[in-house]
């Protein structure tokens, strides 16, 4: 009996075959400018800090939840954390000791917002849309007070060698991002935890009846959230060198489009980590094509957003689709 | 003669490898009333369904006042005047009475501008031609079950109903209201419309009905005049034999210690100062009405619904029940009263079902759970509880009623509770489940397990409880012992209980 569970599984396939054949179809299209080792490297630069958003992304759509406020989180975290690099605040600091504390510092207050969160929406009860716009709001408020709007640059160069770090001519960032994915997979799909998350996510009010702790799971999952967004933070300035709020406004929307491309069901309970890990090598390459042709970045904000909305059109007719074939299986069993 | 107002000619109906309905013809004359009987997944609900266009049939076909359709929407049944009233009434909560009644009339009439004066007009009209007295002003919500469902009569009156189907319209009412809403049935009647009436309630049944028509399997058994029926054949036909469940008696010592005493537990607009006690071995019924306050106390010992006072010891010593983590670590398990939505993941395979509740057995921390215990406790629960699937894997949303219910009772026995409460554990489920499922319950007590069994069926409190506790109007209004429950009058007693209560409440002076 073929079921659910292996249905899913092929809708995987799907992805990774398609991820392949655009692969293929880029490397006939633009040839060296896709495929050079900088371009390569480029991308493996890029992927991490969006990647990382994206896996939170998909840890709030797995419990039925969503979270608006992941880039917030992390720009006013990485502002955080440039003002303890720069010696605005804790000065006196020096070496390594004021980046140890500077990223302690960011972190901490990465996964305090997370948490925040997480209080609004698993003890409170409020709806995760508003509650993480208004947060959203909130956390890019505090990094505007902090710096009035304006970039924080001259970090030093103990911390931002870290963003440019190789190792074997890979970025460390990337294997960073590999080794969170690789963990986060795993412990989806194997811990008690992570199968308490699905069940959350497919029915909270069941998951409730079967004492599962489903306030305590949804607080720190938030929490989790906010750190995943806060490392994206410290990528992102260890990179460009500088802290300011409204940076990669874009990712909120792509990180979205990720996890619904990556097969992460927005009601919740359903989806695998390696689906958004797919999808986010995809849309890395999408968005290096659209680079190459020379789209301008309104270009690009249209294209994302419509292929959101056409993926969501065709989430529904699949989920139509198989209900028929289901439908059609069970009556000839 | 035509004065059929339905013509149902060989209606069949499949789903999923179920014969829903087979072959099955009627006919219902106009101004009769007519009462479709059966157990649960008979086809009574399906031919309902068929009729007033929501499925369309696959064999068959179907006159309405003479004309002839092949199948039917849900439009054309309306314009053909069937109506039909759901068990659940679906009313606007926050709507007045006259708005649910008359809006849908409006609607009707093409109306895209809301009158006000239009609305109380229609309202008033259809009220006056039953001749009862409700407040039109009074929103759903805060109108009793009999009212809302006069107005959800009202409502199907306006829109010219022929042909008024009602699914268990009884099951909510206490049983002066129900004299009351025969009443009003009886004068629909008279005014020349036809009625048919589902219920469960055999009393019922033989009260009110002209024509009854027994349902099993899908099929028709066949059409009799109620008066040639009586209880007895009624339920031979309608099972298709004579069921008889064992009794349960405790066999455990008598004088053991109480497991869980409750004493004067209170909760606002809940439940009043309730106070029992139960022992291992025991299966101590709960019956009552819906809204007595059963489901409310059942949901605080399980820690959803904290209470406002009152003091609750499990094994001796006092207990704070404040959520069901803490409720399961005493050993206490329930199955909710709503399966669907609060004791099954629907997407999610008989395993994950079972095993939901036993996770943290199976895994320590972040450590990887034990697939192979898991699929082994799995297993064991499907053997166990006698479930009915392809496999361990199999959704549990693809199962029948009764095989869904056996899923949510063997994901909490794995868990080996002290006490299991189980808020009406047989609603909805085949005839064989529901004996399978006794069976189940009388084994957990046997085996030194606490059962509290909620339920307002009479003939499973009967055949399943040692001793029994009648709720009603938000207080246990009388506890029956073991030796209570073995004198021959316990039954109607219980039943008097019940009904007497309900006049108490006539006395003061509650309207509908």
């Amino acid at each position: 009996m073929s079921n659910l569970a292996s249905r899913r599984d092929h809708d995987l396939y799907i992805l990774i075959g398609l991820t392949l054949v655009l692969a293929a179809v880029f490397a006939v299209v633009f040839g060296e400018s896709m495929y050079s080792a900088r371009n390569l490297r480029s991308m493996a630069y890029q992927m991490p800090e969006f990647g990382l958003l994206a896996l939170g992304m998909m840890l709030a759509f797995l419990i039925g939840g969503i979270d608006l406020s992941i880039v917030a989180v992390a720009n006013t975290s990485g502002i955080m954390t440039a003002l303890v690099l720069t010696g605005v605040w804790l000065p006196g600091l020096s070496g390594y000791g004021v980046v140890a504390a500077a990223v302690a510092t960011g972190l901490t207050a990465a996964v305090a917002f997370g948490l925040f969160n997480g209080f609004l929406i698993a003890k409170l009860s409020a709806s995760p849309i508003i509650a993480t716009l208004g947060t959203m709001t909130f956390y890019s408020g505090i990094g505007m007070a902090l710096t009035g709007g304006k970039g924080i640059t001259g970090l030093p160069s103990a911390f931002t060698s870290f963003g440019t770090a190789e190792m074997l001519g890979v970025p460390v960032i990337f294997v960073c991002f590999v080794a969170v994915a690789a963990a986060l997979s795993a412990f989806l799909s194997r811990t008690a935890l992570g199968r308490r998350m699905y069940l959350y996510g497919e029915n909270p009010l069941a998951a409730r009846f079967s004492a599962i702790d489903v306030e305590r799971i949804g607080f720190w999952v938030y929490g989790v959230i906010g750190l995943l967004a806060g490392m994206s933070g410290h990528i992102v300035i260890s990179r460009v060198n500088s802290a300011k709020v409204g940076y990669g406004d874009a990712y909120q929307l792509q990180a979205l489009l990720v996890c619904v491309i990556g097969g992460i069901h927005p009601q919740g309970g359903r989806g695998k980590t390696l689906g958004v890990v797919c999808a986010v090598i995809l849309m890395q390459m999408l968005s290096s094509a659209f680079t190459i042709l020379r789209f301008s970045p309104y270009a690009k904000k249209l294209i994302w957003g419509s292929m959101l909305i056409v993926m969501l059109g065709l989430e529904y007719l699949s989920a139509k689709q198989n209900v028929r074939r289901e439908l059609r299986q069970k009556i000839v069993h | 003669m035509s004065n059929l107002v339905l013509q149902a000619k060989a209606l069949s109906k499949k789903f999923v490898g179920v014969q829903a309905l087979d072959k099955v013809s009627l006919d219902i004359e106009a101004g009769t009333i007519h009462c479709l009987a059966g157990e649960n997944g008979s086809g009574k609900s399906t031919f309902v369904k068929t009729i007033s266009g929501i499925y369309q049939p696959d064999e068959g076909e179907i006159v309405l006042n003479g004309n002839v359709y092949a199948a039917l929407t849900p439009a054309h049944a309306m314009r053909e005047g069937v109506q039909v009233i759901y068990q659940d009434l679906s009313l606007f909560p926050y709507m007045s009475l006259a708005e649910n009644i008359a809006l849908n009339r409006l609607r009707l009439d093409g109306v895209k501008i809301v009158d006000w004066k239009e609305v109380w007009r229609v309202a008033k009209e259809q009220t006056e031609k039953i001749g009862v007295d409700v407040d039109l002003n009074a929103t759903a919500i805060e109108t009793s079950m009999a009212g809302r469902q006069i107005a959800a009569i009202c409502r199907a009156l306006s829109q010219d109903a022929r042909l008024l189907f009602m699914d268990e319209p009884t099951a909510a009412l206490t049983r002066q209201e129900v004299d009351r809403l025969l009443k009003v049935v009886c004068e629909l009647k008279n005014n020349g419309l036809s009625v048919v009436f589902i219920s469960h309630k055999l009393d019922e049944i033989f009260r009110i009905s002209d024509n009854i028509t027994i349902f099993r399997d899908g099929k028709k058994v066949g059409d009799f005049e109620s008066a040639r029926l009586d209880e007895k054949s009624l339920a031979y036909h309608m099972t298709g034999r004579d069921v008889r469940y064992p009794r349960y008696r405790r066999e455990a010592e008598a004088a053991a210690a109480p497991l869980l005493a409750v004493k004067g537990l209170s909760k606002q607009g809940h439940y009043h100062d309730v106070s029992f006690e139960i022992r291992r071995g025991d299966i101590l019924g709960l019956i009552g009405l819906l809204g007595s306050g059963r489901t409310e106390l059942a949901m605080s010992l399980f820690g959803l619904n904290p209470p406002d006072t009152g003091v609750v010891a499990f094994e001796g010593k006092t207990a704070r029940i404040s959520s069901p983590v803490e409720a399961k670590r005493l050993g206490i398990a329930l199955l909710p009263e709503d399966r669907g939505s609060q004791g099954l993941f629907r997407e999610r395979g008989i395993r994950e079902n079972i095993t939901s509740t036993l996770l943290d057995r199976l895994a320590v921390g972040l450590r990887a759970i034990d697939a192979h215990r898991e699929r082994e406790i799995a297993e064991e629960g499907v053997k166990k509880l006698r479930i009915r699937a392809p496999g361990v894997e199999t959704p549990v949303g693809t199962l029948s009623g009764g095989n869904a219910q056996k899923v949510v009772v063997a994901k909490w026995s794995a868990a080996n509770p002290k006490l299991f409460i189980m808020d009406s554990p047989t609603v909805g489920i085949d005839i064989g489940s529901k004996a399978e499922i006794y069976e189940m319950v009388q084994s957990f007590a046997k085996g030194h397990m606490a059962v509290l069994f909620i339920t307002d069926e009479l003939e499973e409190l009967m055949c399943n409880c040692n001793r029994v506790l009648v709720m009603a109007n938000h207080r246990i209004i009388a506890a029956l012992d073991e030796g209570d429950m073995e004198q021959p009058g316990a039954e109607r007693r219980i039943a008097d209980l019940i009904g007497g209560s309900a006049r108490k409440e006539e006395e003061r002076g509650v309207r509908i």
